[in-house]
């Protein structure tokens, strides 16, 4: 088999850029919804790139979370890019620069796309897939950020409702076994049992520490 | 500086930095299992707490309204391999339309 490119990176995006586009589209709307104004959304997309730490930061923000408990949430998600990062460290030749900006374009998809099995990666893939997802991710917040202007009353359309459904549809495929169901579910116990006794966005926080149960294996 | 530029900008450098550590700084060093075990489970971890208390959650207090039902439909559209928008889309509209109709 010869050795895959850029070109093949980007090819194996596209049928899911659709997908991306709507994702994207739905952070604006409901950045826009939660207070977020029109350009923050954008700016955020460009820089943080992680679309679930986006969702957790503007729905603590939204709800009336502290700048910390909302930070917290995000980047408590965004640690998992700590291990990713390892896992194509040695892959990614070249300067430090080049390093720092493969490493950017590294998500979820992205990273799925590059893995060339027994722990290999193929930063040219990385590069291209990773690429188009970060235009993907952008222009789409900047349509839903935008059109979430011409839309009424968050509370009326639903919008509320939206986030909890956009967290499950994150959570399902991650729920593999049984101790990913058991976090998933210890975090929603801690989190309802906190609610009533402290500040919006500390249950969340709180929550994390179901991680725990990692330590078992 | 209002809060919301500075959540941005806090999340955004910190996002960078761990995105970076590893290809940057570690160059290729594996981390202890045990670890890495834990760090696997904070995803599931944060997003049932998020999904709890986007749904239940009334600010410090606990309400069963119309949001259940947006969840539920969402859970359906899921399990029938909606793609994600969809899956937004029906819950805000099923939890809209219970507003308008009750």
């Amino acid at each position: 088999m010869a050795e895959r490119t850029f070109r093949d990176g980007v090819r194996a995006m596209a049928p899911l850029v659709v997908a991306v586009l709507g994702f994207a589209i739905s952070f604006g709307v409901l950045a826009r919804a939660a207070g977020f104004g029109w350009l923050a959304p954008i700016v955020m997309s460009a820089t943080t790139f992680a679309g679930s730490a986006q969702f957790a930061a503007v729905s603590v923000l939204g709800d009336g979370g502290t700048v910390a408990a909302a930070v917290a949430a995000a980047l408590l998600l965004n640690l998992r890019y700590g291990p990713i990062g390892i896992s194509v460290a040695p892959w990614l030749t070249g300067s430090a620069w080049s390093r720092f900006l493969h490493a950017q374009l590294v998500v979820d998809e992205s990273w799925a796309i590059a893995a060339e099995g027994e722990g290999r990666f193929n930063r040219r893939v990385l590069f291209g897939a990773g690429l188009v997802l970060y235009v993907a991710w952008v222009a789409g917040t900047a349509v839903g950020a935008v059109l979430g202007q011409a839309l009424g009353d968050p509370a009326t359309l639903g919008l509320d409702a939206a986030f909890a459904a956009l967290f499950l549809g994150l959570l399902v495929p991650l729920a593999r076994d049984r101790l990913h169901v058991v976090a998933a579910l210890l975090g929603a116990g801690i989190a309802l049992a906190l609610t009533p006794f402290t500040p919006a966005g500390v249950p969340i926080i709180a929550a994390s520490a179901a991680c725990l149960l990692g330590l078992r294996r | 500086m209002t809060d919301v530029w500075l959540v941005v900008a806090i999340v955004g450098v910190g996002t960078v930095v761990i995105k970076a550590a590893g290809p940057v700084l570690l160059g290729g060093r594996p981390l202890p299992p045990r670890l890495a075990g834990v760090i696997e489970l904070l995803a599931p971890a944060l997003f049932g707490a998020l999904i709890a208390v986007q749904t239940f959650g009334d600010g410090r207090a606990l309400a069963v309204d119309e949001r259940i039902l947006g969840v539920a439909v969402a859970g359906i559209a899921i399990w029938r391999k909606a793609p994600l928008i969809v899956v937004v889309v029906l819950a805000a509209a099923a939890t809209g339309i219970a507003r308008a109709v009750f």
